[in-house]
Parts: C-alpha cells; structure tokens; sequence
C-alpha cells in the first residue's frame, strides 16, 4: 500500500516543521531577498526637532523684550523638548485648564488660529507672535486676531455655521455641571444675539469692518480687551 | 492643575481673548499680579551643595516647604542662601520633582531616609509617579513587615481584662499563648493523625480465617474500629463547638474554609449514625466515608507550610486555569488527529475521539502506560509531536507557580497583600481627589470671593455667613491660601462663566436641583426686577417652614441657585427640596443666611434683603447667572435693589 490519506498529511507537517526549524537556526532563509529592502523602510527619524529663530529676530518681530522671549521660550521649552507643538499635545494641555468640560474643539480652533502657516504644528515663533499681538498689540489687532479665530475657513466672512461652531465649543468647555443647564439652544440663541449686534446689514455674514466697528462701540468688549495687560 | 502646564497659563488667559467679542456680560477684574519677582534665581544650599533654581519653579507647589513662605526660616541673610542642613542626594529627587512635576524613587535609597525626606519638604509620598510607584509599594511594605515582626514579640504580654470567650479565641489561633493552648494543639494532632490512619487500616486486608477470603480490618474488628472512630469524632465535635462559642463573630467563622472542613469531617459519622442498615442508602453512606479523609486537612491548622501552599494555588488561580485551558485545547486537537490518523488500523484501540483522550493525556505527561499504542506510520508520527508538545504546555507554568510559591512562603504574605489592597485604593482615592481638587477649588474659591469683593456688605444687619464668619482677618487668610497662580486660573475660569452667563457648580448640587426639578412647581418668569410688596407675608410664611431664604434668580426658574449654599451645607439640600416657592417671590434675590440663625431671619429679613443684580447688557432673558455680588462694584449695569 502506498502512501495516502493521513499519512501524506502526518509527512506534509513533518516537512513543513523541518523547515521552520531550520529557519528558526538561520541556515535556510527562502526568499529573504525580497524582505530586506521593505524593512528598512520601516526605519524612519522619529524625533524631530526644531531650533527657533534667533533672539534678535523675535525681538524685531514681537513687542516682547527681551526678558520676556527669555522666560516665554523656558516654558515652552519645558512643556515641548522638541520645540513644536502638534494638535494632539496643545489639547491636552489647553484641557487641563478646563477639568469640568471638554475643552477639545475649542483646543483645535485656537490652534488654527496660532498655527499661521498651516503646517499641523505650532513653533516657538508661532506661540509668541500670536502672544505677541494679544498681549501687546492695538485693540484693533486684538480684534483682528478674534475674527481670525471665528473666521475658520479664513475667507475673511464669519457665517453664523461658523459662529455655531466656535459656540459650541465654548460651551462644550463649561462641561455638564452648570447652573442654569446648559440647554442645546443656548449655543445658537447666543450666536443669534451675537449676528444680531454685529452683522449690521444684515447679510446673513460679518465682515471684518462690521465686526471691528461694532466692538469699537462696544464698551463692554473695549474694557474686556484691555484685561490681560499683564498676563506676562 | 498639573504644575507642569503653568507656563502655558499665560497663554491660555491671552487665548480667552477669543471669548471677549461673544460675551453679553463684562468680565471680572484680573487679579493683580503681585511684585514680579518672576524670573529670580534662588540658591539652595543643602548640607553645602548648592542647587539653584528659578524662584517660580518653586512656587508651582505652594502647599509644600519650598514653594511656601516656610522656607523663609532657613533664609542666611549673609550668603543669601536657602541653607537646609538635609540629605543632598535625597533633595536631586525633591528638586526635580519641582521642575518636572513628576517625583521619583531612586532604589538605592533607603526607604525610611526617603519618607523621612518626603515628610520634612512636605510632599506627600502619593504622588510618586508611576515609574517609582511599585518599587516604592513594595520596599516599603518590606520594611513593615520587619517591623510588625519585630512588634509581635512584644505582644505575648496578655493584656487584661479578657474575657473568657477571647482568651479561647486567642488560645485557639496561637497555641503558643499559653500551656493549654499548646496541649490541645498537640492533643487535637494527634487525634487527627489517629483518625487518618485509622480510616487507612481499615481497609488493609488482615489475616485471614480459614475458608474465607481476605477480609480488610475493618470488618474484622469492626467494634475496635467503631470505637476509635466515636472517639475521634467526638473530640472533633468539641473542638468544633468550642471553636464556634469563642470565635468573635461566628457567622465569618462559620463560612471560613477551616470551618467548612471540620464539619465535612465529621458528618459523614453522623449521618451513618442516622441511617442504619437500611439497604439503599448504605452505597451512598459508603461514599460518605470517603469524605472523612477530608480530616488530613485539619492539619493545615498545624502546618504554616499547608496553609501557603493552599494559598499560593488560590493565587495562582490564573497560571493553573491558563495550563487547564491549553492542556484541555491540546488534547483535543491531538486526539482527533489520532483517532482519525488510526482509523483505518485494523483492532485498533482508539475507538472513538473521547477514546483517544485517554491516550492524549497520558502521552502529553510523559506517562506512556502503553495499554494504547498507535500502530499506523502516521499515528506515531502525530504521537510524537503529541508527546513533544506535552512536555511544552506542562512545562510553562509551572516555574510560575513555582516563583510563586517560593515568594510568598518566604514573605508570608497573607495578610499584607489584603492590607496593599487597601492602600492601592486609597491611595487612587487621594489622587481622584486632587484630580476633583481642581474643579472643586474653584468652586470654594467662588464662594469665598464674595467677601473680598463686596466689602459694602458687612454693614448688613445679619450676618452673611456661609462656611466661615466674614470678617477681613478670614478674608487675608482665605486669600493667602490661593496662589496667584491659582487664582489667576480661577479667573479665567470665571472669564469663561462670563462668556456663556452660565456657572460652573459641582456634581452634587447638579444632581440635587435637577432631581428636585421636576417637584417643584416654577412659577411663571417675572423679568423685572422691582421690589415687591406682600414679600413680609410670605416671607415669613416661608420662614415657618424653613428656616433660610433661598437665593433667588429674578427671573430664571425659581428654584434655588445657591451655588454657596451647597458647599456651607450639606444638610441645607435636603431643606431645599422642600421648599415651596410663593409665586409672588420670584422677584425677591435674597442673600443665603445661615441655617443656624433663625431668630435674627425672622422678619429682619423681609425688610432687610438687599438684592444686587446684574442687569446685562441686552436686557431679556439672559439675567440667569448673575445675583451674585462677583459682578461687583466694579461694572456698571449692577442695580442695587434694595427690597422693601
């Protein structure tokens, strides 16, 4: 009798056996030629760093002195070793100042809004130039960089879409324990409120003059601008 | 808040400038920055080496030595130094848990220099990151443990007044406590060891009587064998019952495994003693005397040895479940793959699958009995593997009980292992808290930063007092307690309750008002703001029902909004549930009184409560959050309404 049925499966295993052992040892390497090209590419730098620009460059470029890049650059230093901030890390640490709600999409909009050159990452130059106007720059060019941040696709028009989002996530920050409750149309009543005092010729969008103009008149807001002076 | 993210604070207060253009409401003042001493280097000298550091590294913890004013005391006025007369390589870890936020446990340290070391710069040793977490757990269970060993000597010295009930109690566990306690010890052995043997040389076959076959002892001298058998039970009845009358709560003992054991043990003789020479039973009333083997585990009681052993197998319960699962899976797969692989054998053994198992387990142990054998080219070939893979899946788990074993009977670890539990959810409970801590301090802030911004309110006739008296020493210290980094987050946080004119409050008072919502009958929103007559009559109407004016929004639901109320009285809540609001009141915003102060309430009030609310901006719906006096003197649209 030949071999047949189980018995040509029990050789088939030893077989198949025998050659993983002998891969196992190294003598018998079938068509590792292929292999080793794909797995070098696996190999990549996966730190990155980044040196900002030189002292003297920042102090042209911002209203900070000296001093003040000095301590600014220690703590982002501290915070990102390798000198850029990516989505992922500036949420988090935006969130830890917001325990009690859920600060991320607010995180992500205010990261559009310092992150100028649109490359996922925020630099030392980026942080402290947006620092830069909001602390030490004209109303206007506080104003200025508000309706950047609204503005998300940066056409230069504040839809209401737009304000709704920026809403939401406002109110997303101040979580589920509040008083009063914060119902669902709280975000869009406000954003009504907001196109009514604004958008003055009632086109459904604000414009950057609209939206100068009316905070100009605007007491409150005026006032409201001038808090943080002395944040550093 | 992670100390670590304080440099990004300044940045998060100029980001809320984003909010300013959508709020309705003015924000709250800024705290001001005290004198900026922000970028000074300090030098700390500990035991001669000098760190330096930034002044406001430091300040990142103020609850601890160096981050407070406490390190004043050690300020050298000549050298300008910290001088700390401490350890320098225990302060590397202190500093740098300073200036990383994370504190870690060197391991050659020695653990009571660390705590001590912990202890004096204040930091609480919770917060060991959790690199250093573990080792740190476990040195320092070690060196509890020497220590308990070294107390237990100390404790053979009785102490008085026990009662007889806890004396036996004590005998029972430590037969070492007394001359009593040590000969019941051995009595009870040696009765346990009478007992196993008896039931062995019961059934050796004993001499034979001619013409008969071989009879076991047991049946031969069956008097001699019943009356060793009567006694050892009863011993064992009253040891059991003796047991039971001194244990200190005896449904624990009851449900304890030594227990259940003793009384396995004795029952069969009890139950053979019931059923007598009735037929039926008698196979199952043999069956019963096998339970009484059951009585060698009675000499767990004597062996610290058994008991390990028993313990270490209930912890290695996974290893143990693990080796079953892939023995079970292997012996399976082998003794399909035999059977089919014999089938076609002629007088072949393996007659089915469940069959084959037989084979499959004694092959994978090693066993090899040989009463099956394939005979097939393949079934010896998948036999081998078989045999080989046996040795594989057995031999796995076992060094891991092993280690296992050896650990713990060389720590004899029972009892701290309980007490590490504890510990570990104590100490999760401590993180979560000062997790929570963050929200809840500026929940505790709000409510004290009435007083430093309403200083007109003292003249009041009653006192507003929430958790502490309002007087301006308490207003210094509560304000000493924050730091202006805190404080400074606090305001933006209070930046942010401005923007959407909606309030943080903390869990609790969120469950409470809006369970109790749906109770309470709203009466309908009256918008203004004018003061209202007819407010004495309900007034105090309301006050023979409860004893403190709620806080009242004008027109926002007419339930309460004592966000300061919830936190000075957790009682106070219940009382909130209860009260009915007169429809007439919804006006009145009232200011919290104490709950313990009825008598100065009582018609002082319907006179006396002065309102302050805030009118915004656009004047409709949007006046919810704001009878607080935060929206203080400092901004303009607040109308001081005084009521009647």
């Amino acid at each position: 009798m030949g071999i047949q049925g189980m018995e040509l499966f029990a050789i088939a295993v030893v077989i198949i056996l025998f050659m993983a052992v002998l891969k196992q040892f190294g003598i018998f390497e079938p068509m590792s030629s292929f292999e080793d090209e794909s797995s070098d590419s696996d190999l990549e730098l996966s730190t990155v760093r980044h040196q900002p620009e030189g002292l003297d460059q920042l102090q042209l470029q911002t209203k900070f002195t000296r001093k003040e890049l000095q301590s600014l650059y220690r703590g982002f230093k501290n915070e990102c070793p390798s000198g850029m901030v990516d989505e992922e890390t500036f949420k988090t640490i935006y969130s830890q100042f917001f325990p009690q709600g859920d600060a991320t999409t607010y995180a992500h909009f205010l990261f559009n809004a310092f992150d100028m050159d649109r490359n996922g990452s925020i630099r030392f130059e980026d942080f402290v130039i947006g620092l830069s106007v909001l602390l030490r720059g004209s109303v206007t060019e506080k104003l200025n960089w508000a309706f950047n941040l609204y503005d998300i696709n940066k056409d230069g028009y504040v839809t209401k879409e737009e304000m709704l989002a920026i809403m939401t996530s406002i109110y997303d920050m101040m979580g589920r324990y509040t008083y009063p409750c914060v119902r669902d149309e709280a975000p869009s009543e406000h954003v009504d409120k907001f196109f009514q005092k604004m958008d003055k010729n009632r086109d459904g969008v604000v414009t950057i003059e609209e939206f100068i103009e009316t905070c100009q008149k605007d007491e409150n807001i005026m006032n409201s601008m001038q808090l943080f002076e002395n944040v550093i | 808040m992670a100390a670590g993210v304080a440099a990004w604070l300044p940045f998060a207060r100029a980001a809320a400038i984003g909010w300013m253009p959508v709020a309705n409401l003015p924000m709250p003042v800024a705290p001001a920055g005290k004198n900026k001493r922000q970028d000074e280097m300090i030098i700390l000298n500990v035991s001669g080496r000098r760190f330096e550091t930034w002044r406001n590294t430091l300040d990142r913890y103020p609850d601890t030595l160096l981050g407070s004013s406490e390190k004043e005391f050690f300020y050298n006025e000549e050298t300008k130094e910290y001088f700390f007369d401490r350890d320098p390589d225990v302060f590397r870890s202190v500093l740098n848990f300073y200036r990383t936020g994370k504190l870690h446990y060197p391991r050659y340290e020695c653990i009571s220099s660390y705590d001590e070391e912990l202890a004096f710069f204040g930091i609480i040793s919770e917060i060991i990151g959790d690199c250093c977490y573990e080792e740190y757990k476990d040195r320092k269970r070690e060196n509890a443990e020497r220590l308990m060993d070294d107390q237990e000597d100390n404790k053979d010295a009785k102490p008085p007044n026990m009662t007889c009930r806890e004396t036996m109690w004590r005998a029972f566990e430590n037969p070492h406590t007394s001359t009593m306690a040590l000969v019941f010890y051995y009595v009870t052995g040696f009765f346990i060891a009478v007992s196993v043997i008896t039931n062995v040389v019961e059934t050796v076959p004993c001499g034979t009587s001619p013409n008969q076959k071989e009879v076991p002892c047991g049946e031969r001298y069956t008097v001699a064998f019943f009356c060793m058998d009567t006694a050892c039970v009863m011993i064992f009845t009253v040891e059991y019952l003796m047991r039971l009358f001194a244990a200190p709560s005896r449904y624990r003992f009851m449900r304890s495994v030594m227990s259940i054991i003793d009384v396995v043990a004795i029952l069969p003789y009890y139950i053979g003693l019931v059923m007598t020479d009735n037929e039926d039973v008698s196979g199952a009333f043999v069956t019963l005397r096998v339970f009484r083997v059951f009585r060698i585990f009675k000499f767990s009681r004597h062996s610290q040895g058994l008991r390990i052993l028993g313990y270490t197998l209930k912890s290695c319960a996974s290893e143990l479940g693990f080796l079953l699962f892939s023995l079970t899976m292997a012996i399976i797969i082998f003794a399909t793959v035999m059977f089919y692989a014999e089938k076609g054998s002629s007088s072949s053994k393996f007659t089915s699958i469940p069959a084959s198992f037989w084979y499959t387990i004694v092959t994978m142990t090693t066993l090899g009995y040989g009463d099956m054998v394939p005979k097939t080219i393949a079934g010896k070939i998948f036999g081998s593997i078989c045999s080989l893979s046996g040795v594989l899946v057995i031999a796995l788990p076992v060094p891991v009980i092993v280690s296992n074993f050896s650990r713990i009977y060389h720590q004899n670890q029972r009892a701290d292992k309980r007490r590490a539990q504890k510990m570990q959810k104590a100490r999760l409970a401590r993180i979560r808290i000062s997790k929570q801590g963050t929200s809840n301090a500026f929940l505790h802030s709000k409510r004290n930063g009435l007083f430093s911004e309403a200083p007109e309110f003292t003249q009041l006739p009653y006192k507003m007092n929430l958790s502490e008296q309002s007087s301006t020493e308490e207003d210094q210290r509560l304000n000493k307690s924050t730091s202006l980094l805190e404080s400074q987050h606090h305001h933006l946080l209070h930046c942010l309750e401005k923007t959407t004119n909606h309030e943080f409050v903390d869990q609790q008072y969120y469950q409470q008002s809006y369970l109790e919502a749906g109770l309470q009958n709203y009466p309908s929103r009256s918008p203004s703001l004018s003061s209202r007559d007819g407010v004495s009559g309900t007034c105090c109407t309301r006050r023979s029902k409860k004893q403190h004016a709620p806080l009242q929004n004008a027109s926002g639901p007419a339930h309460m909004q004592p966000l300061t109320q919830v936190h000075a009285h957790p009682r106070g809540l219940q009382e909130l549930s209860t009260i009915h609001i007169q429809p007439l009141s919804t006006s009145r915003s009232s200011l919290n009184m104490r709950v313990d102060e009825p008598a100065s309430l009582n018609c002082q009030s319907s006179q006396i409560t002065t309102a302050i609310i805030s009118i915004p901006t656009p004047p409709v719906t949007t006046s919810d959050g704001d009878a607080h006096l935060r929206a203080g003197p400092a901004h303009q649209n607040v109308v001081k309404v005084s009521a009647l």
